[in-house]
């Protein structure tokens, strides 16, 4: 099978005047197939946002290469990137900040739409059905993200993201700032999305609980290398890197 | 042991909207009491209405919080004031943001000391190294130099619980200590929290959504469901027999790690 995204050699060297480069990403390489869930966990620092952002293209790569659908994107600038984002979105930690506070949930939602060329009536009754799908209630196209919970705004955002169709939801952090209880629905939404449009999920965390019980495959980062990867059971089981070890310790 | 903090039928309210309906509680010397839910369960609301800090808006409608015979709500804020920090110490989810980017460490710990007790400049020095010794800091007399960005998220919360340590407070009230950080400084920062108990037999009053920290942590738990008490009793048999439904539905939310 064709990988949906590869990444190799993955390196981000960053400059600041005044001090020494940082290599915050080093000689990073994985392949994810279609239909998969996979995690990159580590500590903050380890440098799994950094990967996600390179892979996104919201930062450019000091040395590697980027294939998504088997088309080399790693320098895709302007109007090349419209196309990637169809088949990839992102939904991050905080979800108002996906959202544009001065407009409504039903809006920020058409908006993509209508970058992809729908009508704007068409875009608006379909961000309603998207809506729907996430499990909030029509009225919700209607509110400001101020006045909805964290947990419902999660949903509107993962509405956003899957609203043009994208083959592959890169989720960082998209948990982690709601309840447990918060937590499960969204990760139930997440299941029933996948088995209905066959998506991939590339899903950034820190909580190794939650890997094991949500993903299929997780790459361990630690001081911006991958230092161990295979199936979550056999990671939590037989952890063969200290560090991993040190890291399912540390869960209470 | 003798009770030190009793919150007796306690009713709090937002510009007249109950956010704690009907808690009571209490925590002995030494004891560890968490105090769970989820956002919005009015948590903090408890922990905030014992320190005065429910801000213009809110309000302790009904019910008392007993500390030595006090009743908090209605002490005037100028007695407060002695009794807040000196006796009663406070840490947040962000211990960085509750000091001053602009100064060391030291200066706003020898602020906050000399606001409380007279202390020459070398008695202070002596004790907060001390202090920091017992908090595992290799080199303390680096800490006290620096200023609070130069130091990572988990030494500023370390620094951060030190720093309410510093005067010997009777109770300890911790609002999300561990949320912010990673999983392994999570752990370093429960065991230290576990050694100021060991240590200065403090009282502590931990609030989190983190069921895991309140497992490894708590003698007695709370569980607070939109502002009323839903179960409260020793930790250990609530996490083994949860009795009320919510606690069934949180307990059930909470992913395991299958070792």
């Amino acid at each position: 099978m064709e990988p949906l995204l590869k990444a190799e050699h993955l390196t981000k060297t960053f400059h600041s005047q005044g001090r020494e480069a940082y290599t915050a990403v080093d000689d990073v390489s994985f392949s994810m197939f279609p239909g998969e869930k996979l995690a990159i966990i580590g500590e903050s620092g380890s440098g799994k946002t950094t990967v996600v952002n390179m892979v996104t293209r919201l930062l450019d790569v000091t040395s590697g290469t980027i294939t998504l659908d088997g088309e080399d994107i790693t320098h895709y600038r302007g109007r090349q990137m419209k196309k990637i984002y169809r088949k990839m979105q992102m939904v991050f930690q905080t979800p108002s900040d996906s959202f544009d506070p001065r407009r409504t949930l039903g809006d920020g939602i058409a908006e993509s739409l209508i970058n992809h060329g729908a009508g704007k009536k068409e875009a608006m009754l379909q961000a309603e059905d998207l809506l729907g799908l996430c499990g909030l209630e029509k009225e919700f196209a209607k509110r400001y993200p101020h006045e909805v919970s964290g947990g419902q705004c999660q949903r509107a955002a993962i509405a956003r993201a899957i609203a043009i169709g994208p083959k592959l939801l890169i989720l960082d952090e998209a948990t982690s700032a709601l309840d447990v209880t918060v937590q499960k629905d969204i990760l139930e939404l997440l299941t029933k999305l996948k088995e209905e449009r066959n998506m991939s999920y590339l899903f950034i965390c820190h909580d190794i609980a939650l890997v094991q019980n949500f993903c299929d495959r997780v790459l361990v980062m630690y001081h911006g290398k991958i230092v161990e990867e295979g199936v979550p059971d056999e990671v939590v089981r037989h952890p063969r890197e200290a560090y991993t070890k040190n890291l399912i310790d540390c869960i209470l | 042991m003798a009770e030190i903090i009793r919150y007796d039928q306690v009713d709090i309210s937002y510009n007249g909207r109950l956010a704690v309906h009907d808690v009571s509680f209490s925590a002995a010397e030494g004891e560890i009491l968490g105090i769970v839910g989820e956002s919005g369960s009015g948590k903090s609301t408890l922990i905030k209405a014992a320190m005065g800090l429910l801000g213009r808006d809110g309000l302790v409608t009904r019910g008392d919080i007993w500390y030595k015979g006090l009743d908090l709500p209605d002490v005037p804020p100028k007695e407060m004031r002695k009794i807040c920090g000196a006796q009663i110490g406070m840490i947040f989810q962000m211990a960085g943001s509750s000091f001053c980017p602009i100064r060391t460490v030291r200066a706003q710990l020898y602020e906050f000391m000399t606001e409380h007790e007279k202390i020459s400049k070398q008695e202070f020095e002596e004790r907060a190294q001390a202090l920091l010794a017992k908090f595992g800091f290799q080199d303390p007399k680096r800490i006290l130099d620096s200023y609070p960005f130069e130091l990572s998220g988990g030494m500023q919360q370390r620094v951060g619980i030190a720093a309410a340590m510093l005067l010997n407070p009777k109770i300890l009230m911790a609002d999300e200590p561990t949320s912010a950080l990673d999983v392994s400084v999570q752990k370093q920062v429960v065991e230290e929290m576990l050694m100021v108990r060991e240590t200065f037999g403090t009282t502590i009053l931990l609030v989190t959504h983190n069921l895991g920290v309140i497992g490894a942590m708590a003698d007695k738990m709370i569980v607070l469901h939109k502002g009323e008490a839903m179960e409260y009793g020793n930790t250990k048999e609530i996490l083994a027999d949860p009795q009320s439904e919510y606690t069934k539905k949180l307990l059930s939310a909470v992913l395991k790690l299958r070792r």
